[in-house]
């Protein structure tokens, strides 16, 4: 996740698709024109579909992620993606703590919320020893605590038409600011926190701080950190471009990341 | 030798044929033969994603790895354990197509795709995976009904015995494979490999594979305590695969040795063309 990679398989995809495979073009180039093809990618993506779908069936949807305890902990919890966001306005933030940052609980509610640091210590706490997965392959555990996103979500009436949570981060990638979303079996997940302190302390800038999700059935891109908007959406389809997160849309990672 | 009579030529006997792989069994070896060879391309691209193996629970890049493939400003190295060796060339620097010095791990000409791309890698992997394991399930079912596991799987006593595996160890390192009817039956050797695969080491990728999925995880969690935590199970999904590219290329070789027409025919069609008997010679 930490790459950025051009829409290079946009561009083949549109000059030709299969119809490269059968040109003179070399194997490897061959092979390449296959995996850009538009109807092979919709064969690939059956397979993120599968995967939702027999996981949402075989796992409970309370089902704990393995907590573990403080002996298990990683010596140095690795960070990804972004680990300072870019502007004057976060580096703002930084000089004064987070003491003006805030998170807006907004879209499908009956409640909108405008929430400080200081309202979401104030919550209920949940502490949690989980293990961090990157799509890369790479593990870290680390401890988590914040307020369960279910409590945030309660406070402020997610409506019944709500199917997703979005979650608007501070950090900007390329030409647009993190994004990520996850369904409402994931968003009421018991261990599904907004997590603003790592290993006891407050959480440090290169992990998200104040404040990133930690929604521990899924691989690390979907934790969005330096979060300040959390909205409730009945559709994707006005999201970014639609398939629910930064590298979703831009690199084609699965928006069902349970594996 | 000394007589004068013209030598008549000794009438070459019809060749026997026999029925020795099923549909089901000719089928599934093709659609395997195809997925194997893209799950391990495709998992040479997430490999290179992150080209360090750990065991335990965790493991990141500020953590003990046992195996590393990396590069240093002008080569390229794979590390195993203390011991390291240049691979400049092939892992961890090598040349692509296009002349461009690359420092992935695996090459290009070995991953899908040919460019670095985690996520396709991961498509590939994740569909692929899907076929292996129905298929692998479907089969496994197939064996028991049709009496292929019991008939020809089936490792009888007598063959148990370390007299009879040494005598086939040899007799292939002779590369005297069997003739006649005994060629029509699988030997000790073909046994073992074959049940090896089918019910271990297959069985033993997709577990590991699916002991790296945190939602599987939390569904299974006696997966992490069968392999030691995700990053072992990651190793060992990695030495498994290059066991079962091992058995393949050993598998190939037998092919070629053996008689590839006749071979790769009684895989198409089913039929198989008993090798004559050798010619006793006093």
């Amino acid at each position: 996740m930490s790459e950025i990679i051009l829409p290079r398989r946009q561009l083949i995809a549109r000059a030709g698709g299969l119809a490269a495979a059968a040109g003179a073009l070399p194997l490897l180039s061959g092979c390449d024109a296959i995996n850009d093809a538009p109807a092979v990618r919709k064969i690939l993506s059956m397979g993120e579909e599968m995967n939702r779908a027999s996981q949402r069936a075989l796992i409970d949807r309370n089902a704990l992620a393995r907590e573990f305890s403080r002996a298990d902990l990683s010596p140095y919890f690795r960070p990804n993606g972004t680990r300072l966001p870019a502007g004057a306005a976060y580096a703002a933030h930084v000089a004064r703590g987070f003491a003006d940052w805030r998170v807006n609980v907004t879209g499908l509610v009956a409640r909108p919320l405008s929430l400080s640091m200081t309202d979401i210590r104030a919550m209920p706490q949940r502490t949690q020893i989980t293990r961090h997965d990157c799509v890369e392959g790479w593990s870290a555990i680390g401890q988590w605590t914040g307020p369960q996103l279910s409590d945030i979500l309660a406070a402020a009436g997610v409506k019944d038409r709500a199917r997703y949570i979005v979650f608007r981060c501070a950090d900007r990638l390329g030409d647009a600011l993190y994004y990520e979303s996850c369904d409402m079996v994931d968003a009421l997940h018991p261990q599904t926190i907004m997590a603003w302190a790592l290993n006891g302390a407050v959480l440090p800038i290169a992990n998200g701080a104040p404040l990133r999700l930690r929604i521990e059935r899924q691989l690390g891109y979907k934790h969005a950190k330096y979060v300040n908007a959390i909205e409730a959406v009945a559709s994707l389809d006005q999201i970014g471009a639609g398939k629910g997160g930064y590298w979703e849309d831009r690199i084609d990672y699965e928006w069902y990341a349970g594996i | 030798m000394a007589e004068a009579e013209t030598p008549v030529a000794p009438e070459k006997p019809a060749p026997v044929r026999v029925y020795r792989h099923r549909l089901p069994a000719r089928i599934w070896h093709w659609v395997n033969a195809v997925t194997l060879l893209i799950l391990l391309m495709s998992g040479l691209m997430i490999f290179n994603a992150h080209p360090r193996l750990y065991w335990g629970e965790y493991g990141a890049n500020f953590d003990r790895a046992w195996l590393v493939i990396g590069s240093t400003p002008d080569s390229g190295y794979l590390r195993v354990g203390d011991y390291r060796v240049d691979t400049t060339g092939v892992l961890g620097r090598w040349t692509d197509a296009e002349g461009a010095e690359k420092t992935w791990a695996f090459p290009g000409w070995a991953t899908i795709p040919t460019s670095y791309s985690l996520a396709d890698g991961r498509r590939w992997h994740l569909l692929f995976a899907w076929v292996l394991s129905i298929g692998l399930t479907l089969y496994m079912v197939w064996t028991l009904l049709s009496g292929h596991l019991r008939k020809d799987l089936h490792v009888r006593r007598a063959e148990w015995s370390p007299r009879h595996i040494w005598h086939d160890m040899k007799e292939h390192a002779r590369l005297r494979f069997p003739r006649g009817q005994a060629a029509a039956r699988y030997g000790i050797l073909q046994k073992l490999s074959y049940i090896g695969v089918i019910f271990i080491l297959l069985p033993l990728m997709i577990a590991t594979g699916l002991t790296m999925s945190p939602g599987m995880n939390a569904a299974w969690p006696w997966l992490l305590d069968i392999f030691g935590g995700r990053q072992s199970a990651r190793s060992i999904h990695f030495i498994a695969a290059w066991a079962l590219v091992l058995f393949v290329l050993v598998h190939i070789a037998m092919v070629l040795l053996a008689g590839p027409v006749n071979e790769l025919r009684s895989m198409v069609t089913g039929w198989f063309r008993l090798p004559p008997e050798r010619e006793e010679r006093a």
